[in-house]
């Protein structure tokens, strides 16, 4: 019975990265026909063409959430536990989460632009869970079995597609400030959002996000303390998360009271989210410690 | 640079304010914010006697000379090295200097009432005006009063403030912090923590004595020790036959309190410790002890029992020592333990195919000569010196077999499992928990709450403006209402 949720799951998985290679796909016709037909007379963008694409590109991107969704939680009933236990699974959610980061902050802000980096991040992510990290579904370890496992992982799952978000802001906000410090934006570029926009919406994300990686951080370390006997340890993983807080620490009195803006920030929100990645890719895979439950 | 040369003039206290002028500059803070971050790295890279004291002493073998310098700058205890020490020492001096004054400050500023209106409001951002109907101050000031706006009228105008718990937040995060470290040096100053391995069956009493390691605060003494006998009766552990993965350890144990005649059937699980008074009891490792009985060449017993073996891979395979100083000469026995015994695949060393044990097998190396026992150098229990010893034999046993050697024969009876308990007093936890909590409460108060100044005047005409500090959003959408609301349009 399991074994038959486990393929379903993985069959959903699959169909969730078809989908996002459509949806790949749609932006990057949007994006190629976006810097195709420059309007000569008001020297601004055309978009009437290009706005059928993006919806079926964000209509695709949906879909697939969806369907990872549903992949996520079948996951989950074949092991019969929250699909977090290894790292193909917090792959798998992790990828979800950037993903419904990115269509939430959707509600709120055109980031149809970004749609072209997201589809192809999640993409990689994807293929590199059922490839590389695939494990079969199987029940958890002791340690594992914890209501903390669903409050503290899914907290740290979504600061992390936050983090990460704003993290793909920020280098956008590099990328286009290096090209205006040049001279003027050109082709693709001069639909994106100007650059105050840019550096407010990758601080706001840290902002919102900062207090719930506080919390998964705390809510760590009550489980930590019920499951290893200390609720700090200096655990590689531990160590990390607590040079991410640092970090985004640092970066939010950067902004508020020392006054930094653009350049600056953008490169210490890049540091400090590179320090999530970090923790979550060497830690997992080739580090030591109680948190290696990549599996591999 | 000017300041530097005019640093000389200044006298010992100018030095001093100067000095903690520095400290607690917010530029210095952040730069320690980013020190700290930066010096907790090297900690997650190299191993840590704090939780991998067997890979330090294999880095010591491996390269003596670069160890000896890398432990000269304690880089393998980086958490608890004087430098590391330094940074959140000055960092938390550095936070209390900056957070203290502006705590007293923000007290003042609460209670005082807001600013006057200012004489030019068309000067503001969020500035509109029209002609006057005559009441809308009244309608002002209950909507500013419904909204607890702080506010201060005066000559046809009010002056109306929000926001403070934005600060009050900010202070109650970084007074937060600082009740977080409190809760952590109180319990380095008055915790305890031991470990000991019990043998299913055995008993453990809570003395200093028993434990295998035992650390305790500078300021906990011996005497502390909660009065408690213990028994661990059962250990079932279960594993997933397709993954030979760990599903679940249950210890049955006998619990007899300090004072009490009643022996209570208590169960510690990874993740539900027993908790007694203030001590808390956490089932961390298990493995096997195989039972062997050794006998001498008159066939008299030597040494007869069970000896914890160290697991050494998911699959249980086990070493550890058999040492029998009584023995006439000293026998000792280098062994290793294979719960479900199978041979590796390139024809190698016996390996464990499944953590339990379905097929165990003793494998040993018997040594005869002189154990070092007596020389004073503190030995491991699960390692032989055989440096003055001579080996005798090879075997592998079943459990039941017998291995014969010319001074005497040792039985593998059969087996039975170790549990790995710790033992922890944090008194500081709980107040480390609070802390955390309220600096999450203060975050939110901080980060999502707007300080917002609006003011009315109201001559001929109405006249609004706004000013939102920090460049907060919102306030144009608040001030477009007030203003519809004012109108009598909503």
């Amino acid at each position: 019975m399991s074994r038959t949720w486990a393929f379903l799951s993985n069959y959903l998985v699959y169909s969730a990265m078809a989908v996002y290679t459509l949806s790949f796909i749609a932006h990057a016709i949007e994006t190629a026909w976006a810097v195709k037909v420059p309007n000569s007379t008001t020297k601004t963008m055309d978009y009437s063409r290009t706005e059928k694409v993006a919806r079926i590109a964000t209509a695709m991107m949906i879909l697939g959430f969806v369907l990872l969704f549903a992949g996520v939680i079948v996951r989950g009933v074949s092991a019969g536990r929250v699909p977090w236990g290894n790292m193909y699974e917090f792959s798998i959610t992790g990828a979800l989460a950037f993903t419904g980061a990115y269509l939430g902050a959707l509600r709120k802000y055109d980031l149809r632009w970004l749609g072209l980096l997201i589809s192809i991040s999640v993409l990689l992510t994807l293929g590199t869970a059922v490839t590389v990290l695939y494990v079969p579904s199987a029940p958890l370890v002791p340690a594992l079995k914890s209501p903390w496992l669903v409050i503290h992982v899914s907290a740290a799952i979504i600061s992390g597609g936050v983090f990460l978000l704003s993290n793909v802001i920020a280098t956008a906000y590099l990328y286009l400030d290096k090209m205006e410090s040049k001279g003027e934006r050109t082709g693709w570029a001069k639909r994106l959002p100007s650059l105050e926009v840019l550096d407010q919406l990758s601080y706001r994300l840290v902002a919102f996000v900062f207090p719930l990686w506080t919390f998964a951080v705390i809510a760590g370390a009550i489980w930590a303390e019920s499951a290893w006997g200390r609720y700090w340890g200096w655990d590689p993983k531990e160590t990390w998360a607590f040079i991410t807080w640092v970090a985004y620490a640092a970066y939010l009195h950067a902004r508020v009271t020392v006054g930094w803006r653009g350049r600056r920030a953008a490169w210490l929100c890049l540091f400090a989210g590179s320090t999530f990645l970090f923790n979550y890719v060497y830690v997992n895979v080739w580090g030591t410690g109680k948190h290696t439950y990549s599996g591999l | 640079m000017s300041q530097q040369t005019e640093l000389p003039e200044l006298d010992s206290v100018g030095l001093l304010r100067y000095s903690w002028r520095q400290l607690t500059s917010m530029r210095t803070a952040l730069v320690l914010l980013l020190m700290l971050g930066v010096a907790a790295i090297p900690g997650s890279l190299i191993p840590q006697r704090t939780q991998n004291p067997i890979q330090v002493t294999q880095y010591f073998k491996d390269s003596p000379e670069a160890a000896r310098w890398m432990d000269r700058f304690s880089l393998f205890d980086v958490y608890g090295s004087p430098w590391f020490s330094a940074i959140y020492i000055l960092l938390f001096i550095s936070l209390i200097g900056c957070v203290l004054p502006r705590t007293f400050e923000h007290f003042r500023a609460a209670r005082a009432l807001p600013p006057a209106t200012p004489k030019n409001l068309s000067r503001m951002e969020h500035h509109s005006s029209w002609v006057a109907n005559g009441n809308e101050l009244d309608i002002a000031r209950v909507w500013f009063k419904s909204n607890r706006f702080r506010i201060l009228e005066k000559d046809g105008s009010i002056s109306a403030e929000k926001g403070f718990t934005r600060e009050t937040g900010n202070l109650l995060f970084h007074l937060a912090l600082i009740l977080v470290l409190l809760g952590i040096s109180f319990s380095s100053l008055f915790g305890m923590r031991g470990e000991a391995i019990v043998n299913v069956g055995e008993r453990f009493v809570n003395t200093p004595t028993s434990y295998d390691t035992l650390r305790y605060g500078k300021l906990y003494q011996d005497g502390n020790l909660p009065t408690f006998m213990l028994t661990a009766d059962k250990f079932v552990a279960e594993y997933n036959v397709e993954t030979n993965a760990p599903e679940d350890y249950t210890l049955n144990i006998s619990l007899l309190r300090d004072g009490s005649s009643v022996i209570e059937k208590k169960v510690i699980k990874v993740n539900s410790p027993l908790t007694i008074g203030s001590t808390r009891i956490y089932l961390q490792a298990n493995g096997y002890s195989p039972v062997v009985t050794v006998r001498d060449s008159k066939g008299d017993v030597a040494f007869q029992g069970p000896v914890p073996f160290l697991p050494q891979d998911s699959n249980l395979r086990s070493i550890g020592a058999i040492k029998v100083p009584d023995a006439n000469p000293q026998v000792g026995f280098v062994g290793s333990f294979v719960p479900t015994y199978t041979r590796a695949p390139d024809g190698g060393g016996a390996l464990s195919a499944f953590p339990k044990a379905l097929d165990p097998r003793l494998l040993l190396a018997a040594w005869v000569g002189d154990l070092g026992l007596d020389s004073g150098i503190p030995q491991s229990v699960y390692r032989i010196d055989t440096s003055s010893m001579q080996q005798i034999g090879l075997k592998t046993l079943k459990p039941g077999e017998t291995f014969v050697y010319a001074q005497g024969s040792i039985t593998f009876e059969g087996y039975i499992q170790w549990v790995n308990l710790n033992f922890v007093a944090d008194p500081g936890k709980n107040l480390a928990l609070l802390g955390g909590i309220v600096a999450i409460l203060g975050l939110l108060a901080s980060l999502f709450t707007r300080r917002r100044r609006i003011w009315i005047r109201v001559g001929s005409e109405v006249e609004v403006a706004g000013l939102a500090k920090n460049a907060a959003p919102g306030l144009d959408l608040e001030l477009e209402q007030f203003v519809q609301m004012l109108k009598g349009e909503k």
